[in-house]
């Protein structure tokens, strides 16, 4: 990154007043002021986002793609244009590529179960990383069980980083697709999916890019990075839960069969045959998740507003901070220590477990994660049970990283 | 310290978490289970030596946070030597303050070292800390060599 552009933006960057657009932020825990650093499980909802489903459901709710009554078109147009606006964010080429979906989960789920039972066959493998969310490994095993396939781990070093040499030893000619996360949610890891998409490529090999913990920390442009498919979640990029996307390229999309099957997704149904729906609505069985899909768009126009660049220039300065300060406590250890890292610091103690450091912190208002973050074999990998865990949001300051460091100096003294 | 954080946090679970008793494998121990917490990832095993129906020895091992760490220590202390019978009517009794079915001012006497729990009843995301161990002895005491989960028991 160029350092003149994160200065100027950091300069520019109106903390107090995107602050303010988070009305939650102003709530007090246990008497302090909300300091939250558990962004990385969900993050918060700016008021646009809050206000746009009271709006949806107090003047506009209507089932989409049915009646030509007035609301079902105004919503049938609210939920088409969220679509147009996830599209634009990750410039897909069309919204034909742009599925709703309930998450990330449900997304990775949807390629198992179309591209993953329609493609693979006994003894083809698919390669995940040793830093996967359970959301992209237990997929994966349901297929493997069902069509006996091999699942293979790319291992990682000491750093939390992939060993890209290995990942390339392991592929043959019955690798039939790499799913990889793009940033780890429990040590911070940016892998290099660039260079791992290309490398896969070269061996004809489709590559899933699981971007639940990148999709609001980095620039996302689908074509550019030519991945085949792209999930996400929509409550990690100030947006609603309940809804996600999964990105795929047409051409895939239109050689895979259907996920779900109901309403919305046929075109033509008798008791004999059932015709598909075009795309992206052969996806999107039943009624969708509209009020939240308008939400999301709605999210995505607030993180535009500020700017991606600015927001990674204000979460780097962030994470530069607090892995500074971290680092001054005695007897803390940063897991998790990639060259190239996302605002996530995970970090344990040697006498003091994440869940002490867990209920002494929220005594001070701050918001941590602990646990093993769906990501069990990572805690296996570095033999440890849990972490505690920082994540970083656009809202965050330094002044929230000094009150965790004073929080985890008192700890320190109770329990020395 | 803030009040409620220091009624769960009391010295003596401090104590017990920085200096464990019977954090061993007992030598002649017969019995034995596994506990697990799939939600923080704490593992602890407990070891009984059992002779005619009585808790001769006891010992744990495994990781965990303060308090399921002091909840198996003080356990330990408490247990051996009992009956099983009698050491299963210490568990109910200890399932029941630290769930507060004892109610605010629960009978400290009828516990004794176990009172310092009580304060476990304000925090229900941490009663399956404290009772990690007692599931995991309950099962030991009754040859139940499965593993124990604290997601399959009703906390």
């Amino acid at each position: 990154m160029k350092s003149d552009l994160n200065r100027n933006n950091v300069t520019y960057y109106q903390l107090e007043k995107i602050r303010q657009d988070f009305p939650i932020l102003k709530k007090l825990i246990h008497g302090k002021p909300l300091c939250y650093l558990d962004n990385a499980a969900t993050t918060q909802k700016p008021q646009a986002v809050i206000d746009a489903l009271v709006e949806y459901y107090s003047s506009m709710n209507a089932n989409i793609h049915r009646a030509v009554h007035h609301l079902s078109e105004a919503s049938t147009k609210a939920f088409e244009d969220s679509r147009k606006k996830v599209k634009n964010f990750i410039n897909a080429a069309s919204e034909k590529e742009i599925i709703f979906t309930r998450g990330t989960t449900e997304s990775i789920n949807l390629v198992a179960n179309t591209f993953g039972r329609n493609k693979l066959k006994e003894g083809d493998e698919i390669i995940i990383s040793g830093m996967e969310h359970h959301s992209n490994i237990v997929p994966w095993q349901f297929l493997r069980d069902e069509k006996n396939i091999k699942l293979k781990v790319i291992p990682l070093n000491d750093k939390g980083e992939i060993i890209f040499e290995e990942f390339e030893k392991m592929i043959t000619g019955k690798t039939k697709l790499v799913s990889i996360v793009y940033v780890s949610n429990s040590l911070g890891t940016i892998n290099p999916v660039e260079r791992i998409i290309e490398t896969a490529h070269r061996n004809n090999i489709p590559v899933l890019v699981d971007a639940a913990q990148a999709i609001q920390h980095l620039k996302i442009d689908v074509q550019k990075l030519d991945c085949d498919f792209l999930a996400f979640s929509g409550h990690k990029i100030y947006g609603p839960t309940g809804i996600g996307i999964l990105y795929g390229k047409q051409n895939i999309l239109e050689s895979l069969p259907p996920f779900l099957g109901g309403g919305d997704m046929i075109s033509k149904v008798t008791f004999e045959e059932t015709t598909y729906n075009e795309l992206p609505y052969k996806f999107e069985a039943g009624t969708s998740n509209i009020a939240d899909a308008i939400g999301l768009g709605v999210a995505l126009d607030y993180v535009s507003g500020i700017g991606i660049d600015a927001i990674a220039a204000h979460e780097a300065e962030l994470l530069k901070y607090a892995t500074e300060r971290l680092m001054e406590i005695p007897g803390l250890k940063i897991i998790g220590q990639a060259e190239n890292k996302s605002s996530v610091i995970s970090f344990v103690f040697d006498n003091i477990h994440p869940h002490d450091v867990g209920t002494f912190l929220d005594f001070e208002g701050v918001a941590i994660r602990t646990g093993h973050h769906c990501t069990q074999p990572v805690m296996l990998r570095y033999n440890i049970p849990a972490t505690s865990r920082a994540s970083f949001a656009l809202y965050n300051s330094r002044e929230e990283i000094d009150i965790l460091f004073n929080g985890l100096k008192k700890i320190i003294e109770v329990f020395s | 310290m803030d009040n409620e954080l220091r009624e769960l946090y009391q010295q003596v679970i401090l104590d017990h978490n920085k200096s464990p008793r019977n954090f061993r494998k007992p030598e002649h121990a017969n019995h034995s289970a596994e506990g697990y917490n799939p939600l923080c990832g704490d593992r602890i095993d407990i070891y009984l030596e059992l002779e005619n129906g009585i808790v001769k020895d006891i010992g744990f091992q495994g990781s965990g946070c303060a308090i399921s760490k002091a909840s198996a220590s003080l356990m330990s202390s408490i247990i051996k030597g009992k009956t099983k019978k009698e050491a299963e009517i210490l568990f109910n009794k200890f399932h029941d303050l630290i769930t507060g079915k004892l109610g605010d001012e629960p009978d400290i006497e009828e516990l004794g070292k176990l009172a310092v729990f009580a304060g476990v009843r304000e925090f229900p995301a941490r009663v399956k800390c404290a009772s990690l161990a007692w599931h995991t002895m309950v099962s030991a005491l009754n040859e139940d060599k499965k593993n124990i989960s604290t997601e399959d028991a009703s906390n």
